[in-house]
């Protein structure tokens, strides 16, 4: 059974359709590319597999382990292990940023049925993955990405990816805002996170990201739908000869 | 001639309820003649309705409709249910003074091994000593407030506290004010604060039912005075059961150099009205005011608040935040007045409302009067509901509706909670907000 399985999906934001038809399938251990021009839909898709409001779907299905997608709320999706590294990640002042691990982490596993973790195995556990991505302790402590700068929110996205320990990783527009070494880390730091048991879905709008994530299937996206599927070549492909020919098709 | 009786809605006869009490009511001579002026003031008034302006929000004649016949004196099972109370609100390290149903209980509280410098009497006492200046400051309050004169009518206990000269308590007091009474009654209670040049201390005041206590009224006055180059921490917490009233009034005065710090927090009663009076009567002084309104259901809560800037060089700050969901309804009414010679004046105030239902209700009344033409003053408000993008951010991480908006409402009223100095009381503050959270469901 794939991981992940979106059939013709549809999707409308105020009466306007974003996605017409789009099918995906991911399987355990692939890591996709999703790429695409501006308005293609890609970041719709995201959202929608997530869960965010304000968005319907008006045809289709999403199966995540062969069970509806779409009838679950965002919490049960990440509970089932779907996990979406924001595009801009959002600050919440007043809540430190360790109190936020620790409360997402045992939500998670209490809906999973799993017993919370005790603080000190938890601290233990937090210190060791924000060390390998460069975190410092003190931007634990801080609000949630108060005053982080765009590569810090995106390596604590990274950090509660580690965490979490999702089996379906959405990492949308990881590269947004980041220069070439902040991207060099978070990369690194997605790389580690590579496994058999877990598919990643990497939503880019340029080739670059892809040099440092290198993926296993890349899909173009025009106009709400997969136009184009292939291999790791095809992102060179695009590099080389944009997005305009997949415009006109679509 | 025609003799109007007052009578209440319900038919009770208004003055019965002086009457019934009065050999109830401690002091004699000069104070039992204030008293009975005072019950002819607040006669003539009546209970504050909205189309006197100060009580535009808060109709007592409506919310409220009568006051209750006085709470009877505690009994032994009322001490014993008022004991069980208290455990669920003990705090470590504090010297703990309980007024049951009006009245100080003795077994409940600690007013042996007073530290150097720190004197403890009950009003009851102070009343009957006849001392002429303290009865002078504890008659202080505006008595055209009818809840004031009201107030001064009824009072059967409080507590009068001194801190000398340079005396700083490390201990906080904390007074607890607990209603026990099955019978649906209420309680008149005063309390005056005296601290002393350079002397500082810390003040808690919780107001708590026990187990039965139904429909209750909780009349409270508080008399602050604070000293040159003084310090105050006080902390309120108002968690009265849900079907009671509080009315509490305050009236502090500052000398120079001196620096108060209020925390205030609403997540219990019915309906309650917190009216403040704040004279700075000496430069270079500073009050800051946290409050804070945790309100559900048909939830009631008025704080108004008069800063006076009667000095020069004086700074106030006033920032409230209420929470309020289903039909509950939240009112701060802010007055600065800044004198004529009060230049150098830096007063400012602030309201955030969180909006968690379409029927809860906010409403702020900011009054600025200023005469002095050198001064910083200012207010704002804001009222919103919580931000649907940082919702779904801790939804996508796991957490469920109620655990994300409660996180964030923590995260709303925990910086005010971060101005509470001392860490056992900070604790107090955040388990009444737990509290509040968890009863929500």
């Amino acid at each position: 059974m794939p991981l992940l399985e979106i059939k013709d999906l549809c999707v409308q934001v105020d009466d306007r359709e974003i996605l017409h038809g789009l099918s995906l399938t991911v399987n355990k251990g692939e890591v996709h590319a999703i790429m695409g021009p501006n308005g293609s839909g890609k970041s719709t898709l995201s959202h929608v597999i997530a869960g965010k409001p304000g968005y319907e779907v008006t045809g289709g299905e999403i199966l995540f382990e062969g069970e509806d997608l779409l009838e679950m709320s965002p919490d049960e999706r990440s509970a089932k292990g779907v996990f979406l590294a924001f595009q801009y990640p959002v600050e919440i002042p007043g809540v430190a940023t360790m109190t936020f691990l620790r409360t997402a982490l045992n939500a998670q596993r209490k809906a999973r049925g799993e017993s919370e973790f005790s603080t000190p195995d938890f601290l233990k556990k937090v210190r060791a993955v924000a060390a390998s991505l460069n975190i410092p302790q003190d931007m634990l402590r801080r609000g949630v990405n108060v005053g982080f700068s765009g590569g810090e929110k995106k390596r604590n996205e990274i950090l509660q990816m580690a965490l979490f320990e999702p089996s379906l990783c959405i990492l949308d527009e990881m590269d947004s805002g980041l220069d070439i070494d902040a991207l060099r880390v978070a990369a690194d730091g997605v790389n580690a996170l590579r496994s058999p048991d877990r598919a990643m879905v990497v939503i880019t709008h340029y080739q670059r990201l892809l040099n440092y994530i290198v993926p296993d299937f890349v899909h173009v996206m025009s106009k709400g739908r997969v136009v184009k599927s292939g291999g790791k070549e095809l992102a060179l492909e695009l590099e080389a000869s944009g997005y305009t020919q997949f415009e006109d098709a679509a | 001639m025609n003799v109007v009786v007052a009578k209440t809605d319900t038919g009770r006869v208004l003055s019965d309820i002086f009457a019934f009490a009065r050999d109830r009511l401690p002091g004699a001579g000069q104070v039992a003649e204030i008293r009975r002026q005072a019950f002819e003031a607040y006669e003539r008034a009546g209970l504050p309705h909205r189309r006197i302006e100060d009580w535009k929000y808060t109709d007592l004649r409506v919310l409220m409709r009568e006051v209750l016949p006085l709470a009877a004196r505690p009994d032994a099972p009322a001490l014993t249910r008022a004991a069980a109370a208290l455990k669920l609100h003990a705090i470590e390290g504090v010297r703990r003074l309980v007024l049951v149903d009006g009245v100080f209980a003795p077994k409940l509280s600690e007013i042996g091994r007073l530290e150097q410098g720190l004197s403890i009497r009950t009003l009851r006492d102070a009343l009957e000593a006849g001392d002429a200046g303290l009865q002078a400051q504890l008659f202080a309050p505006d008595g055209s407030n009818p809840m004031v004169a009201l107030n001064s009518a009824m009072m059967t206990d409080g507590l009068v506290i001194e801190v000398a000269d340079g005396a700083v308590l490390t201990r906080p007091v904390h007074i607890v004010h607990i209603a026990s009474g099955a019978a649906p009654s209420a309680m008149f209670t005063r309390s005056l604060l005296r601290i002393g040049k350079a002397a500082g201390a810390t003040l808690v005041e919780s107001y708590i039912a026990a187990d039965g206590a139904k429909a209750y009224q909780a009349h409270d006055l508080l008399v602050l005075s604070i000293g040159d180059n003084a310090r105050l921490d006080q902390v309120r917490l108002i968690e009265d059961g849900r079907d009671a009233f509080n009315i509490s009034s305050s009236l502090v005065t500052l000398g120079a150099h001196a620096h108060l710090n209020i925390f205030a927090m609403t997540s219990g009663s019915y309906v309650s009205r917190y009216q403040a009076t704040i004279v700075f009567a000496g430069e270079n002084s500073r009050v800051e005011t946290n409050g804070v309104n945790l309100l559900n259901g048909r939830q009631h809560a008025d704080s108004t608040l008069f800063v006076d800037h009667a000095v020069p060089n004086c700074a106030s700050r006033e920032i409230f935040r209420a929470v309020l969901d289903d039909r509950a309804h939240s009112v701060f009414q802010g007055r600065i007045v800044v004198r004529p010679k009060a230049q150098k004046t830096d007063a400012k105030m602030m309201t955030r409302a969180l909006l968690l239902s379409d029927e809860a209700e906010a409403d702020n009344k900011p009054e600025l009067e200023i005469f002095a033409d050198d001064v910083t003053c200012g207010h704002g408000a804001t009222t919103g509901a919580l931000d649907e993008s940082l919702l779904f951010y801790l939804r996508a991480r796991g957490l469920s509706e109620k655990e994300a908006q409660a996180l964030l409402i923590q995260a709303f009223v925990g910086e005010a909670i971060e101005s509470v100095a001392n860490d056992g009381l900070r604790e107090l503050v955040i388990s009444a907000a737990r509290r509040w959270l968890e009863a929500r469901g």
